[in-house]
């Protein structure tokens, strides 16, 4: 079984919410970051989604734009990416890792090279921001036969005659973009998010997951109670931005952040 | 093997023009995009859209637009006669128009009150604000800072016009920075705003739609021919950045094999340098970019290359999904001309026929100089003069050293 399955098999049968950090890899610069990783599990993370960064983030916000810019300054491609994973396995074989990103750095290296590479160093699945359900013909199937699975998302504008497709193809767990814009907006309405989340559960038995919008304990918590899981990576991205001069002390502040969420998820 | 009669029935249902274009965006867009269509697809071939577009495109615009024989600068360059499809002509100085015209009816229907877009050069900014304005719509245009800089006049038309100019200060701070932020805003604002598209290029069915409106020149410019010179021209020479001008000359003319085309990128300092806007010149690898699978300028790591051309509305890394078709199945000579022979030909078209082009449309110019010699004087060739040079007399004037 892949892992984010059975990451999630073992929540359920906890009745416990999951805690997916973002980050965006080589931000502030490469070598901080499988340390960042490992605090984030240390402070509860479920799954960690890592940022492949790129020139042109057209989803994203100033926070992961400036992100992607930090990382890309220290010349972080998808190489060192796996690098970063395969080094991360060493010490936890458990945790899942989902690359999230935009097509064009894997339409450059070839669709197997990527997958093949990104099996062999331990990555679980992959979510292309700009890659929806009707463009993924020839890419998925390279990713199914490699145990990779297939992240979609899903927004509060999706039909759902789309939703259908999404939840055909998905794999792992839906990612609910619960506004709409970019990464790192401001507010959140859980009713809204909770209205939209029915009908899905409908069409799609893959965990519902929720991202964009939530900053804190009290947003974590509130989104928690309408989904299996809250997705949080803007207000860690900021701590990064906020300590580019000084990144001994990133990691306890990530931890920190996500450590209070993890709290309020639990309680 | 592709043939060029299929070429006009691109792009397929999914709006892909054989491996190129689709839509490639992010979940947020797809309801807006998906709507788009479904409103386009009704309209196409409805009689009385078609109406109110020519309506519009006569009263408002000016259309048709002269093809204007060069008589003076063809004996000059001595071989082929030249003959200007003079879209610099149109309101507003530029083919831009013709597409803002109709997507301004599609946002129309649409009902939503505001538009934004992206520019380079201003021309697809001024366009939009100017429909904008007629309309009663709130406008926001996104511009490369770098381009905010050298295209000042344009952004003062904006505003005049009523639209809100939003430099854009990330990346290389020009036309595919500007289209980012458009796409941005537009994910943000999507239940109120309609994002009018400036080139052939983005998710479908933008390609199509931009092209259809656009193809009004290339209509007119094979009815002019057979009228004025009595048969259709040898050859159609246009710029291409994105690329729209140049798909509204070349498609109605695709299915006609015996005309020749020729589509001119951006060289900036010289393809051989790496400093330079052509994707299709310079052999770039596909990729994906804004929405479209194309040929697209990036490094070995899929990073988008930064680009460099004289002409802000051409400084682009990829190309209209249409074009990376066409180019794969010869059916247009994809060649580039250097920022030099810009404006040698930016200077020459001034002096010798008394008409200011754009630097854009200059480098169809360019590329002239060097067809027309080979060709016998009673061949012909048509070029698209896609806008006027006023927006550029400051950069000239720069180059020269003088102070305005």
């Amino acid at each position: 079984m892949n892992r984010i399955d059975q990451r999630f098999a073992t929540l359920k049968a906890q009745g416990r919410t999951a805690l997916i950090p973002y980050l965006t890899a080589g931000d502030p610069a490469p070598q901080y970051t499988v340390g960042f990783m490992h605090a984030l599990v240390e402070a509860g993370a479920d799954i960690i989604e890592l940022g492949v960064p790129f020139s042109d983030p057209m989803a994203d916000g100033p926070v992961i734009q400036k992100a992607c810019e930090r990382a890309l300054k220290h010349g972080t491609r998808l190489a060192h990416l796996f690098a970063m994973v395969r080094e991360f396995r060493e010490q936890d074989t458990d945790t899942p890792v989902v690359l999230m990103g935009y097509l064009n750095p894997i339409e450059r290296m070839g669709y197997e090279a990527f997958a093949d590479q990104a099996q062999a160093a331990g990555v679980d699945g992959v979510l292309t921001v700009d890659m929806p359900p009707e463009e993924a013909d020839e890419f998925g199937p390279v990713l199914k036969a490699r145990g990779l699975q297939s992240i979609f998302l899903v927004a509060p504008t999706t039909s759902d005659a789309r939703a259908g497709t999404i939840s055909a193809h998905g794999e792992g767990y839906l990612y609910y973009v619960s506004l709409k814009g970019v990464t790192g907006a401001a507010t959140l309405n859980v009713d809204e998010i909770d209205a939209h989340l029915a009908p899905l559960r409908k069409l799609s038995d893959l965990p519902l997951c929720v991202g964009f919008g939530i900053r804190d304990g009290a947003t974590a918590a509130a989104v928690g109670k309408v989904a299996e899981g809250v997705i949080v990576g803007s207000v860690l991205v900021g701590q990064i931005a906020a300590c580019v001069d000084d990144p001994a002390a990133i990691a306890p502040r990530l931890k920190d952040i996500l450590g209070e969420m993890r709290q309020a998820l639990d309680a | 093997m592709t043939k060029f009669s299929d070429l006009t029935r691109m792009p397929d249902a999914r709006g892909h023009f054989g491996a190129y274009g689709g839509r490639f965006v992010s979940e947020t867009l797809s309801f807006a995009l998906e709507e788009l269509e479904e409103t386009y697809m009704a309209l196409r071939d409805d009689p009385d859209f078609q109406a109110e577009f020519d309506h519009d495109l006569a009263h408002y615009v000016g259309r048709p637009s002269p093809l204007y024989h060069a008589e003076r600068w063809s004996r000059e360059l001595g071989g082929a006669q030249i003959w200007l499809k003079r879209e610099d002509l149109n309101h507003t100085g530029a083919h831009k128009v013709n597409n803002t015209i109709g997507q301004a009816l599609l946002a129309k229907k649409s009902g939503k009150p505001r538009v934004i877009a992206e520019t380079g050069a201003g021309q697809h900014g001024v366009a939009t604000a100017t429909v904008a304005a007629r309309l009663g719509l709130e406008c926001a245009i996104y511009m490369g800072a770098e381009d905010v800089e050298r295209q000042k006049l344009n952004v003062y038309r904006m505003q005049l016009l009523g639209a809100t100019v939003i430099p854009v200060e990330s990346g290389s701070r020009t036309l595919k920075d500007a289209m980012n932020e458009a796409l941005r805003d537009w994910v943000t604002n999507v239940d109120n705003t309609f994002y009018i598209i400036g080139t052939v290029a983005g998710p479908h069915p933008y390609p199509m739609l931009v092209r259809d409106f656009n193809a009004v020149a290339g209509r007119e410019a094979r009815e002019q021919s057979l009228k004025q010179i009595g048969r259709l021209p040898d050859a159609l020479i246009a710029c291409v950045g994105g690329g729209s001008n140049a798909l509204g000359l070349f498609y109605p003319f695709v299915e006609d094999e015996d005309v020749a085309m020729y589509g001119v990128e951006a060289g900036g300092d010289g393809v051989e340098t790496g400093r330079h806007a052509a994707p299709l010149t310079g052999n770039a690898p596909r990729g994906v970019l804004h929405g479209n699978r194309t040929y697209l300028m990036s490094d070995e790591g899929g990073q988008v290359s930064d680009t460099h051309s004289i002409s802000a509305g051409l400084d682009y890394p990829g190309v209209g999904p249409e074009h990376a078709l066409w180019k794969d199945v010869g059916r247009v000579n994809y060649v580039a001309a250097n920022d030099k022979e810009v404006l040698e030909a930016f200077r020459e078209l001034t002096h010798v026929e008394g008409i200011m082009p754009a630097l854009e449309s200059a480098h169809a110019l360019a590329y002239a100089k060097v067809l027309a010699p080979t060709m016998r004087p009673d061949q012909h060739i048509v070029i698209n003069l896609s806008g006027r040079g006023d927006k550029d007399i400051l950069t000239v004037a720069k180059l020269d050293g003088i102070e305005i």
